[in-house]
């Protein structure tokens, strides 16, 4: 089981640098953006919890943290406004990092294992542009981000269209990078156009109390954090595995 | 091909194939892990997950709500 523990190693110790890092550049991108916005989403409901977090404190507020004592409704458990939401946050993120660290490190393995030479860290930063591409950008243009409080279609639905999105991607590029032949470079273009064909799923009248410039600054910024996390994510994910993996090869 | 020449290439190229399998299944094993994680923390309709991973499924513009 050699591979398989130099690919979990590799992603665990990448998915915590990443995965922390990730977690600071969204308090300063994404995080804000969301509590401004359940500003909108719980004055569009007759909810008694009280918006007062709203403000972009980066951390430590203890003030929202000390008198959230046992008032989230009859709703399922959520974690505290302040440090505990954050440290869920952050948590959410370093697993998420390990978990797409894996898959990258499980297409270096293959890689490396076909080619006879490791992964440079220059190749794992395009593994994670193509990431990027798959996971981020493809989706995205079917489904926008979006922030809370915005109303959109049944979330299985939007949840299978993101799988087809990513799917069909991942096989286009794969055909055009690594198959070089006409007919293979059509076909993956073809694939990477057919889930926008296909469409996303979609609201006939969605309505919004989120402004549209919230909205446009969060897409942007979603665009930006992902671009860090994935850049980072190939890049930190194959110097690692190149180091695990010939330390195995060695012994 | 004389049957000699076959139990030869053989024997030269089996473990070469066979740490080759090993390899690949090991990384497909690993990847199912991942994708597995990924898809708890960011898919799972379970409400105390959604509600714990809320704002990283945002960040990430997973589908949401």
């Amino acid at each position: 089981m050699s591979i398989f523990r130099s690919i979990v190693f590799s992603s665990v110790i990448a998915g915590f640098i990443v995965g922390l890092i990730v977690t600071v550049a969204q308090q300063f991108g994404t995080v804000p953006l969301i509590l401004k916005a359940e500003v909108f989403e719980k004055a569009g409901e007759t909810h008694q919890h009280d918006a007062a977090t709203a403000a972009p404190a980066a951390g430590h507020d203890h003030a929202s943290h000390d008198h959230a004592d046992h008032d989230h409704g009859a709703g399922a458990w959520e974690p505290r406004d302040g440090l505990e939401r954050n440290a869920y946050t952050a948590a959410a993120n370093v697993l998420t990092a390990i978990g797409f660290a894996m898959l990258l490190a499980g297409f270096f393995a293959v890689r490396s294992g076909a080619t006879g030479e490791g992964v440079s860290w220059h190749e794992g930063l395009m593994w994670g542009l193509a990431g990027f591409a798959v996971f981020t950008v493809a989706p995205g243009l079917g489904l926008p981000p979006e922030l809370p409080g915005m109303e959109a279609a049944p979330l299985l639905s939007r949840q299978i269209w993101w799988l087809v999105a990513v799917l069909a991607t991942a096989a286009g590029l794969a055909l055009i990078v690594f198959r070089r032949s006409a007919p293979a470079a059509i076909a993956g273009v073809v694939l990477l156009i057919l889930p926008h064909l296909i469409g996303a799923p979609e609201l006939a009248h969605g309505q919004s109390n989120v402004p549209a410039a919230l909205l446009h600054q969060f897409v942007t910024a979603v665009t930006v954090t992902s671009l860090v996390f994935w850049t980072l994510l190939g890049a930190v994910t194959s110097a690692l595995f190149a180091r695990f993996d010939s330390g195995v090869a060695r012994a | 091909m004389s049957p000699s020449q076959l139990t030869n290439a053989q024997v030269t190229h089996l473990p070469v194939a066979a740490g080759q399998v090993g390899r690949l299944s090991q990384a497909l094993m690993a990847m199912v892990l991942g994708v597995f994680i990924v898809g708890v923390v960011g898919f799972s309709h379970i409400d105390v997950v959604h509600n714990a991973a809320h704002d990283v499924r945002h960040s990430n513009a997973f589908p949401c709500h």
